[in-house]
């Protein structure tokens, strides 16, 4: 019988010729995502480090992003406990503030490679599906344990099939596609489920795939995964990812689903998550006219140079109204320089946007963007909750980033195909795009994505195994090291 | 025992807000924000022994654990849902705080019945507030041995811990 992408993942992890759907196994994964939670993680563990070393130098990929740069002594400290682990510990992946979003870094510096397991002590963790990699969210108690372990267990999940038909139309994005599903299934409609997406996928670029990737965990689900393909390879490649370096997988024709649905990317329509909830999705023209206070462009959901770009295809030459602050959140250093470089982000301050750090900022209410109560907020993140950014009497709406570019000018919410019709017509927006293969002619062309940060090392790049020898604290004693690691290996 | 009773869809930002995600870690601090955007009364109120009784996708969201560290800690006895969201689930797993899936068992539940939870036996009973009401029992599926094991131990840390050791003495 045949089997699905995640059974094929989970049984290459474990080494098994073929798993079951429900079947518990223990995998060890290529890496473990943390960011500024490592120093809680690590606090858990500070006497077992001691004791029994760090499996590992290159499993842990530590990111700061949640709040930076440090908002107050409290996160302050956190982030100084965590360079002080990686100094210890010599922690081969570690980025500073301002390197950008967790996952954005991830994908972007080629750390997700398909095929393989991912971890993370995020729940967004999910969004490197985009490049074919099972990965998933777990606790930080998970994650304190596979520090020192390196392994942990996963439960081989059914899998609901969706099938992707056509173009989007012009002012319709990925955004309003993963919003829509959500909204169709519910919030839970993916439950403990793997997604898989099918058929004409190649008309989403791999940024376009990263937005519906992350946000698989809103519809409950474990993984969210695309299949490999040209557009996948060339991204991996521009991020310093060899094809020799890693082997897709990829369901077999006749896999076993738990649900199969199908979209016309050609008949969607620009929508909006109304609070509090991710499901509550309604189409533009039913909330068109809300007030809205505060904009957020951005995050690890709609935070790259695709993102900005088709905002500021909209706001090119214009002012937003003086009644909304658009907040400006590139997902990475990368995509805040080449955003620089081509002119978005200048096109996105003229027009009145504040330009924060590449981070998270006021995604979860941490810092930066709080809102007042009362006030309404259009994001393009992932999560209305209530809240969620920072009060609980304010209200969340979530949509595009043209969604968004178009409400902020008029304060309101609006419908981005009526400015796209009217505004004026930006350079942005003129540049041709470089169209790929195409099976339908309708529709707007995939835009040209290539991940834009700093490219890895060729020494990491070349080896498609890593070592992953045990790492003692870099005070142990050399012999105590080696015996340790013959030990466990 | 008292029965906290919410909705479907209770997201972990409900649970404990994520603003103070990067400045709380301790069952201590964690504490007095538990519920604090659902229910103001819950951190102030809730005693050992107590069991929230809830829709469908308890605790989505955030992979914050803080709602699970601090359930546990003020005592908790068991959360019994229509159902779990994943990552919030694993992480109670990993805490030792039991879940009850039981969707039978949250339709028979009415503000002011009593709930008996026989963990071991994997039965719950709800008795109804009424003079004369019958009670209600159902069986919940019970987890995998190899994970009852982690919640056996007290905990994926002390697990983890357990295992170390015994590779280190092997």
């Amino acid at each position: 019988m045949g089997q699905t992408f995640a059974q094929k993942a989970l049984a290459r992890a474990a080494g098994l010729p073929q798993v079951a759907v429900g079947q518990i196994v223990t995998v060890k994964p290529a890496h473990l995502l943390t960011h500024d939670n490592t120093s809680a993680i690590v606090g858990k563990i500070d006497k077992d480090l001691a004791e029994f070393g760090l499996i590992s130098q290159d499993l842990p990929i530590i990111v700061l992003d949640h709040v930076i740069p440090a908002s107050d002594e409290k996160t302050a400290t956190g982030h100084a406990k965590v360079r002080k682990f990686v100094e210890k510990y010599g922690v081969k992946n570690f980025f500073d503030i301002g390197e950008g979003i967790c996952h954005q870094v991830v994908v972007e510096k080629g750390f997700a490679r398909p095929g393989t397991i991912l971890v993370g002590s995020d729940s967004h963790t999910c969004s490197y599906g985009a490049v074919g990699a099972f990965a998933t969210g777990i606790d930080r108690t998970e994650a304190a344990a596979l520090l020192l372990t390196g392994e942990t267990w996963l439960k081989v999940p059914p899998t609901i099939k969706i099938t992707l038909r056509g173009r989007f139309s012009k002012g319709v994005g990925a955004k309003d596609l993963v919003l829509r599903i959500i909204g169709d299934i519910g919030a839970d409609g993916a439950d403990y489920a793997a997604v898989e997406f099918h058929g004409e996928v190649a008309n989403l670029s791999v940024e376009e795939r990263f937005t519906v990737a992350n946000m698989g965990v809103e519809m409950g689900a474990k993984i969210a995964v695309f299949p490999v393909d040209a557009h996948t390879i060339k991204y991996l490649k521009a991020a310093g990812v060899a094809r020799s370096a890693y082997e897709p997988i990829w369901a077999d024709k006749d896999a076993t689903y738990v649900r199969e649905l199908t979209y016309d990317l050609a008949q969607l329509q620009p929508v909006v998550a109304c609070p509090h909830k991710v499901d509550n999705v309604k189409p533009v023209g039913d909330v068109a006219g809300k007030k809205i206070d505060q904009c957020l462009l951005g995050t690890c959901t709609n935070g790259r140079l695709s993102d900005l770009r088709e905002a500021a295809a909209v706001l090119k030459g214009r002012r937003v109204s003086p009644k909304v602050r658009l907040l400006v959140l590139p997902a990475s250093r990368g995509v805040y320089a080449a955003a620089t470089k081509d002119g978005t982000l200048l096109t996105l301050a003229q027009a009145g946007g504040v330009v924060l750090p590449p981070g998270c900022g006021p995604c979860l209410g941490a810092h930066q963007g709080i809102l007042a109560p009362g006030e309404a907020c259009l994001s393009t993140s992932n999560r209305n909750f209530k809240g969620r950014m920072g009060c609980k009497d304010a209200e969340i709406y979530l949509a595009s980033p043209a969604t968004v570019a178009a409400s902020a000018l008029h304060g309101v919410i609006t419908d981005p195909r009526k400015e796209l019709a009217a505004g004026p017509r930006s350079r942005v927006a003129r540049k041709p795009r470089r169209a790929v293969a195409a099976s339908s002619r309708v529709g707007r062309p995939v835009a040209a994505d290539l991940p834009v940060g700093r490219r890895a090392p060729k020494g990491r790049v070349a080896s498609a195994r890593r070592g992953r020898g045990r790492a003692a604290p870099k005070a142990a004693k050399p012999a105590r090291k080696s015996a340790r690691g013959k030990a466990r290996r | 025992m008292r029965v906290w009773h919410y909705g479907d869809d209770i997201n972990t930002d409900m649970l404990f807000p994520g603003k103070y995600t990067y400045t709380c870690a301790t069952p201590d601090e964690i504490r007095p924000h538990l519920l604090e955007d659902l229910d103001a009364a819950f951190a102030k109120e809730v005693q050992a022994g107590d069991v929230i009784v809830a829709g469908r996708n308890f605790g989505c969201g955030s992979s914050r654990e803080q709602p699970v560290v601090g359930l546990k800690a003020v005592g908790v006895a068991a959360i019994v849902a229509k159902g779990f969201a994943r990552i919030f689930y694993r992480a109670a797993i990993n805490q030792g705080l039991l879940l009850i899936e039981c969707p039978e068992a949250v339709e028979a539940y009415k503000p002011g019945a009593t709930i008996q939870i026989d963990a071991a036996g994997g039965t719950i009973t709800v008795q109804a507030s009424d003079a004369g009401a019958t009670p209600s029992t159902f069986s919940f599926p019970r987890l995998p041995p190899e994970i009852m094991a982690i919640c056996d131990a007290g905990g994926l840390l002390e697990y983890t811990r357990a295992k170390l050791r015994a590779r280190k003495t092997a």
